[in-house]
C-alpha cells in the first residue's frame, strides 16, 4: 500500500489545476535548474539508483538505457517522450498527458540533459486530442516562463520541446515506427541493430521514453534514487499508474506500490470484482497483448515485472483488464485478435498474414464452426509468429491467443462440441 | 562495434568477414544458402519477408540475416531443426494467400516463392479461410501486374526509389490490406520500369508484351549485346523457332549493372514487323518490286558503271557494325569514293583524336565523380543506364550536378547553369558559381551531349568543352572527366574505323545531303541510315541496306535486306570505347544477310571483290588494320591530345536531342511496345517535367 506522501502522481484524477500555477504547488518545476547543473552524469546515475524501468511495458531500466547514448560529437542527439498510448485496457499516460504535462515537461527537459539532447519531441497519439491542446499549453506557458528553450530554467542548457501528433496507429507506439512517423514516413518498425541510442531519429542517437518513466523522473531525482528504489521489490522498485477496467465495481486509474497482489489492488481500489471475487472469470493483467491469468493466478500473482513473469504473462502497460463469469472469454480474446489483425502495419510476413490467420480461427471458435485438432493449429500459428517479426506486435498478438489455450482450452473445446464440429 | 574484421562461427565453419557484413553475406561467402525474398543485394535491405531467419547463439529469438550485421565471435545456425521450423512457418504465412495460379502464372519456371517453397516449405496448407483478393493495378503498357500474387516484399518500391529514381510506387493501407501499387495510377514514367519484372521474386509484376508468350524452359538464350543506344548494355536474347521472344539484361559490372531501359528490353517485337526479307528494286512504275539478290546487285553495278567517284558517298546508320563499317570503307576504298560519314545527325567536330568523342571517365567511375556539368544532354533519354549510374552516385550524397540545356526531370537534384552553350564561357570565367563547385571537386566530369556536337555551333561547344575539362584539372594521370555522350551503338566504332570524309574533297554528311538535293551527286549508300531526312534527296539513286523498311527503303531505289542485330555476330564500340560483339541469336530473315556479307557480295558485283567469306575473316582484317577492336570488353585510357577548331558559340538554347526516348532508330519505330510507351508515357513524361 503506497503512502500519500510517496505519490508521484497527485493530480492523476485532475483535482487541482493542471497549468504551471497548478503544477508549481505541487512541486514541479521546483528547483529545476539545480538538478540540471548537477549534470548529465549524475542525473543518470540517480535515474540508475532508483532502479526506474520503463513504463511502457517492455520494463528495460532507464538509467541503463539512457547510458547507451553515445560520447557528445556533431551528431545531434534527441530525447523522444512516446506518449502514442493506445493499447487496449491502458489509459495511464492519458491522465498525466491531460491533467499533469508539466510534471512531463520538466521530466523531459531533464531527460534531455541526461541524453544530451537539445531538442526532444513529445509524439502524441492522434486521438488524444485535448490532450494534446493541454500539453501544447503547458509547453506554452513553459516557454513563456523560460523553463524550456533557450538556457532552460536559467541553468545554461538550451532545450526545445515540440509536440508532434500521431495518426492513430497503433504500432507508432512502438519506439522505431514511432521514429518513422515522426520523420514523416509510414509507421513501420525498423530492424534492430542499429538501435536507437545509435541510429534513431533522423539517423542520430536518440533515446525514446514513455510517458509515465519521464513524467517519474523529476520527483525522482528530488528525492532522490534511494528514495524511489526503496518502494516495491529489488529490480521492481516504485510507484506504478494502475489501470483497472472491466467487471470491477469503480474502474480507476491509481498508483501503487510495485508489486502489490493483484487480488488487492483489485478490491482495495476498484471496488472488488463484480458480484464478488468468486465470480471472476479471469484478468488480463498489463493491457491487452499480454496473456490472460486465471482466477487461481489472480489470487497469487504480484504485480510487478518479476511477479506476473512468475505466472506466465507480463507487467506490460498495467492495464488490468477484469472478466467476470459472464465473460465469453473466447470472444473477449478474438476481439483482441482482430484488434492486433487490424493494427499489424504489414511490413514483415509472419504478421501481416498470421494475426489475419489467427483472427479469422479466433472468429470460428467464438462459433465452435472448428475442429478440436484446429487449436493445435491456432496455438502453432501464434508460436510461427511469436519472435519471428521485426517488432513485438507479433508477441503481442500471438500471446493473448497463447493465454487463452493455454488456460481455457477445454472451454474451447466445448464450444466446438457444442456446434457439432468435435469428434 | 567497430571490429575490424569479426570473426565469427557459421554451422561449425569460421569465417572472418569484412565490417558491415551481414550475416547472410557471411553465409553466402562460405556457399551456405539462405532463402531470401525482400532482400536484394543491390537494393536497400528491408528485413522485411523474414524468410532469411537464422539462430544466433544467444540471442532472444531468430535473427533476420539480411538485416544482422556481423560481430566478433557470433554463433550463426542454419542448418537446426529449429531454423527449417522457422523458415517453413515464414513460408506457409507466405503462401496463405498466395494464389493457386501457378500455372497460368507467367514467372512459373522462374519464381522465387515456387523455388524456395519447393526447397523449404510445407508439403500441405493448413488454412481453411478464404485467400485475399487485391485489386490489379494500372502500370502502364511495359508492366501487367496481378497484385494477389504479391508478397509485400517491397523491392519494386525500393527499386523505383533507389535505382530509378522516380519514387512511383508505395505501400497503401496496412496489415493484411497492405497493398503496392503506383502513387498515381497510371503508367510509370521511370525509363527503368521494366526491370520490375525482374526484380519482383513472385508473378505479380510480368512483362505486358511478353504476357502468356512462353514458358522460360522453352527458350534458347544467347548472351549479347544492346544496341538502342550507345551504351551498349549487356543482354540475353530469349529466342524460340527463330523468334525473339523477350530480352532480358545480363549482368554487366562496368555498364548496366543489372538493369536495362526499356527500350532495350520492349523494343525487340520490332524485330518482327516491316522486316526486309528480300532484295526490292524500284521498277519503271516507280514501285519497289521483290528481286532476286542477283537482280539487285546487278541493277546496282549497272547504275554505278561509268559514274565519278566525286558523285558517289555512303552514309552509315546507327545500328551498324563495325565489320559492316570495315568492309564498306574499304569498299568505297577500292571505288575511289571518299564521300563517306557515320555521322547522320551532320555533326562535323574533329574526331582525329579518340578521347575527343567518347566518354573518357568509364561508366563505373562515375561512381569516383564528385561533381558533373551536363552540356546539351538528357542523359536520362540519351543514355539511360548513364543516368542511373549518375542517379547512383548522387544518392550517395557528395556529388553536385550543374545542367547547361533544358532543365528536364533526371530523378537528381542540379543546379541549373544555362539554357544555352554560352553557359559555358560563364563556368569557364568564373562568372556562374558552379565554377567554384567544379574547381573545389576532386574528381569533376562534363559530359556533352551527342546533339550539342550536331549543333551548328557544335565545333565550338566541343573545343569550349574540352577547354574547360583541362582549366578545371579535369584531365590528369588518374582521371579523365572529359566526355562525349553518344547515342549511336555503331558511333564511336565508325569513328574508330574512319568512316569520315576521305581525301581532300570528302564530303561529309552535311555536304552529301546538299549534294544530292542540288543534283551534284548520282548515288547514295544508305548503309542502315534512317536518321536523315530522306524527303530531299532529288534524282539520286539511293541504295538502301538494312532490317527495316524505314524511312531509307521507302525512298531507296534498290534494297538490299540485312541481319538485325539479334541476328548477327557483330562488333560495336560503346560510349566508353569499350569493345563488345552481339551474338546470333536467331537467323536473318527471308532472303536476309549480313551486312558484311551483303557488302562483299556487292564488292564482286561491282568487279572490285573483297576477300572475305566469312565474318571471322573480316573481322580478322579489321582486328590487324584496328588492333584494339580485337579487345574485347577492354575499355582503354585514351591519350589526351589537342583537338577541336572552336568557333562562336550559340545564345540558341539546346533542344532535346531524343525528343522521345521510345522511338529512335528503324526498330522501335515500328514495334508497338514502342508506340504504345509514345501514346502512353511521353505525354505525362512531358507534362509531368520536373514532377
Amino acid at each position: 500500500m503506497l503512502n500519500d506522501k510517496d505519490r508521484i502522481f497527485t493530480n492523476l484524477y485532475g483535482k487541482s489545476s493542471w497549468t504551471l500555477d497548478g503544477a508549481r504547488q505541487r512541486g514541479v518545476w521546483d528547483g529545476t535548474a539545480a538538478l540540471i547543473q548537477k549534470g548529465g552524469a549524475w542525473i543518470i546515475d540517480e535515474v540508475k539508483a532508483s532502479g526506474l524501468r520503463g513504463r511502457g511495458g517492455a520494463g528495460f531500466a532507464t538509467g541503463l538505457k539512457w547510458s547507451f547514448m553515445p560520447k557528445p560529437s556533431e551528431r545531434a542527439h534527441y530525447f523522444v517522450v512516446n506518449a502514442d498510448e493506445s493499447e487496449p485496457g491502458t489509459c495511464k499516460d492519458r491522465d498525466i498527458l491531460r491533467f499533469d504535462p508539466h510534471r512531463l515537461i520538466e521530466g523531459a527537459l531533464l531527460a534531455a540533459v541526461a541524453v544530451n539532447a537539445h531538442l526532444a519531441f513529445i509524439y502524441i497519439r492522434g486521438e488524444f486530442v485535448n490532450e494534446a491542446r493541454h500539453v501544447q499549453a503547458a509547453l506554452d506557458e513553459a516557454y513563456a516562463a523560460g523553463l524550456i528553450g533557450k538556457n532552460a530554467c536559467g541553468s545554461g542548457w538550451d532545450c526545445e520541446v515540440v509536440l508532434h501528433r500521431g495518426a492513430g496507429a497503433y504500432v507508432c507506439g512502438e519506439e522505431s515506427a514511432l521514429m518513422e512517423s515522426l520523420e514523416g514516413k509510414k509507421g513501420q518498425p525498423r530492424n534492430k541493430p542499429p538501435f536507437p541510442a545509435n541510429a534513431g531519429l533522423y539517423g542520430c542517437p536518440t533515446t525514446i521514453n514513455n510517458v509515465e518513466t519521464v513524467a517519474a523522473v523529476g520527483a525522482i531525482l528530488r528525492r532522490g534514487g534511494a528514495w524511489y528504489a526503496g518502494i516495491g521489490r529489488p529490480k521492481n522498485s516504485g510507484t506504478k499508474l494502475f489501470c483497472l477496467s472491466g467487471h470491477v465495481n469503480t474502474p480507476c486509474n491509481v498508483e501503487e506500490e510495485m508489486g502489490i497482489p493483484l487480488r488487492e489492488l483489485i478490491e482495495r481500489h476498484a471496488g472488488g470484482v463484480r458480484g464478488g471475487w468468486d465470480n471472476l472469470l479471469a484478468v488480463i493483467p498489463g493491457g491487452s497483448s499480454v496473456p490472460v491469468l486465471t482466477k487461481e493466478l489472480s489470487e497469487k500473482a504480484l504485480m510487478d515485472y518479476d511477479g506476473l513473469r512468475e505466472v506466465g504473462s507480463a507487467l506490460g502497460s498495467a492495464g488490468v483488464i477484469v472478466m467476470d463469469k459472464s465473460t465469453d472469454i473466447i470472444a473477449a480474446i478474438a476481439r483482441l485478435s482482430h484488434f492486433y489483425c487490424h493494427e499489424s502495419c504489414g511490413q514483415c510476413t509472419p504478421c501481416r498474414e498470421g494475426t489475419g490467420w489467427m483472427a479469422r480461427m479466433m472468429e470460428r471458435m467464438v462459433r465452435g464452426e472448428a475442429k478440436v485438432e484446429d487449436i493445435d493449429t491456432l496455438w502453432d500459428v501464434s508460436k510461427e509468429i511469436e519472435g519471428k517479426t521485426i517488432c513485438a506486435l507479433g508477441d503481442a498478438a500471438a500471446w493473448p491467443v497463447q493465454g487463452l489455450i493455454r488456460h481455457f482450452r477445454p472451454e474451447m473445446e466445448a464450444r466446438i462440441r457444442a456446434a457439432g464440429g468435435g469428434r | 562495434m567497430g571490429c575490424p574484421m569479426p570473426k565469427l562461427t557459421i554451422n561449425g565453419r569460421e569465417v572472418e568477414v569484412a565490417e558491415g557484413t551481414s550475416v547472410l553475406q557471411a553465409c553466402e561467402q562460405l556457399g551456405i544458402e539462405i532463402p531470401r525474398f525482400c532482400y536484394h543485394e543491390r537494393l536497400s535491405v528491408a528485413g522485411s519477408c523474414r524468410m532469411c531467419l537464422v539462430d544466433v547463439e544467444k540471442a532472444p529469438r531468430p535473427v533476420a540475416s539480411c538485416a544482422m550485421p556481423c560481430s566478433e565471435g557470433m554463433v550463426v545456425h542454419t542448418d537446426t531443426p529449429a531454423v527449417k521450423a522457422e523458415r517453413q512457418a515464414v513460408m506457409e504465412m507466405l503462401l496463405l494467400n498466395h494464389p493457386l495460379e501457378c500455372p497460368v502464372c507467367d514467372q512459373g519456371g522462374e519464381c522465387d516463392l515456387q523455388d524456395i517453397a519447393f526447397a523449404y516449405g510445407k508439403d500441405r496448407c493448413r488454412s481453411r479461410e478464404v485467400r485475399r483478393r487485391v485489386r490489379d493495378k494500372a502500370m502502364g503498357p511495359l508492366i501487367v501486374t496481378a497484385m494477389t500474387r504479391c508478397i509485400h516484399c517491397t523491392r519494386c518500391i525500393r527499386f523505383m526509389d533507389e535505382i530509378a529514381g522516380t519514387h512511383e510506387l508505395g505501400g497503401f493501407y496496412r496489415g493484411e490490406h497492405l497493398e503496392i501499387a503506383p502513387l498515381i495510377e497510371g503508367p510509370l514514367l521511370s525509363e527503368l520500369s521494366g526491370n520490375l519484372v525482374d526484380v519482383c521474386p513472385v508473378g505479380a509484376l510480368t512483362s505486358k508484351p511478353y504476357a502468356f508468350r512462353a514458358r522460360p524452359w522453352e527458350l534458347t538464350k544467347t548472351e549479347s549485346i544492346d544496341v538502342m543506344d550507345a551504351v551498349g548494355s549487356a543482354i540475353r536474347i530469349d529466342s524460340r523457332g527463330g523468334e525473339v521472344m523477350r530480352i532480358v539484361p545480363r549482368l554487366h559490372e562496368g555498364i548496366n549493372e543489372e538493369w536495362i531501359g526499356d527500350k532495350t528490353r520492349f523494343a525487340c517485337d520490332g524485330l518482327r514487323l516491316q522486316r526486309l526479307d528480300t532484295p526490292y528494286v524500284r521498277g519503271s512504275d516507280g514501285k519497289l518490286q521483290p528481286a532476286s539478290w542477283a537482280e539487285a546487285l546487278g541493277v546496282i553495278a549497272a547504275r554505278l558503271k561509268n559514274v565519278q567517284p566525286s558523285r558517289i558517298a555512303a552514309l552509315a546508320g546507327d545500328l551498324v557494325d563495325c565489320e559492316a563499317l570495315f568492309a564498306m570503307g574499304q569498299l568505297l576504298d577500292k571505288m575511289d569514293v571518299g564521300n563517306r560519314d557515320c555521322r547522320q545527325d551532320g555533326a562535323v567536330y574533329d574526331t582525329s583524336v579518340r578521347a575527343a568523342y567518347v566518354m573518357n571517365t568509364p561508366i563505373a567511375s562515375i561512381e569516383k565523380a564528385d561533381a558533373v556539368l551536363l552540356v546539351g544532354v538528357n542523359p536520362r533519354t540519351e543514355a539511360t543506364m548513364v543516368n542511373a549510374r549518375l542517379y547512383k552516385r548522387w544518392r550517395r550524397g557528395g556529388m553536385a550536378v550543374g545542367v547547361i540545356g533544358q532543365a528536364a526531370d533526371l530523378g537528381y537534384a542540379y543546379e541549373h547553369v544555362g539554357y544555352s552553350p554560352v553557359a559555358l564561357r560563364d563556368v569557364m570565367d568564373g562568372k556562374h558559381a558552379f565554377a567554384s563547385v567544379l574547381k573545389a571537386a576532386k574528381n569533376p566530369m562534363i559530359i556533352v551531349g551527342a546533339g550539342a556536337l550536331a549543333r551548328g555551333d557544335g565545333e565550338a561547344i566541343h573545343a569550349a568543352a574540352r577547354e574547360l575539362a583541362e582549366s578545371f584539372g579535369m584531365i590528369r594521370e588518374d582521371w579523365n572527366g572529359f566526355n562525349v555522350l553518344q547515342q549511336a551503338a555503331a558511333r564511336v566504332g565508325g569513328l574508330d574505323l574512319g568512316f569520315v570524309p576521305q581525301g581532300q574533297y570528302g564530303m561529309g554528311v552535311r555536304s552529301i545531303l546538299a549534294a544530292a538535293q542540288g543534283g551534284r551527286l548520282d548515288a547514295l549508300y544508305l548503309l542502315g541510315a534512317d536518321e536523315i531526312d530522306t524527303a530531299h534527296l532529288g534524282k539520286t539513286f539511293v541504295i538502301y541496306q538494312g532490317s527495316h523498311g524505314d524511312r531509307g527503303a521507302q525512298r531507296a531505289d534498290v534494297v538490299l535486306p540485312a541481319a538485325a542485330y539479334t541476328e548477327k555476330d557483330g562488333t560495336y564500340v560503346n560510349v566508353e570505347g569499350r569493345v563488345q560483339r552481339t551474338r546470333r541469336a536467331v537467323p536473318p530473315v527471308g532472303e536476309a544477310m549480313e551486312d558484311w556479307a551483303i557488302i562483299a557480295a556487292l564488292s564482286r558485283a561491282l568487279a572490285r571483290p573483297l576477300p572475305y567469306e566469312t565474318v571471322k575473316a573480316v573481322r580478322g582484317a579489321m582486328i590487324a588494320k584496328h588492333p584494339h577492336l580485337g579487345r574485347v570488353d577492354d575499355v582503354s585510357v585514351n591519350a589526351w591530345q589537342p583537338f577541336g577548331k572552336g568557333g562562336t558559340l550559340s545564345l540558341q538554347a539546346f533542344g532535346a536531342a531524343v525528343p522521345n526516348y521510345y522511338m529512335t532508330n528503324a526498330i522501335c519505330r515500328v514495334s508497338p511496345t514502342m508506340a504504345a510507351c509514345t501514346a502512353a508515357i511521353l505525354p505525362l513524361q512531358q507534362k509531368g517535367e520536373g514532377k
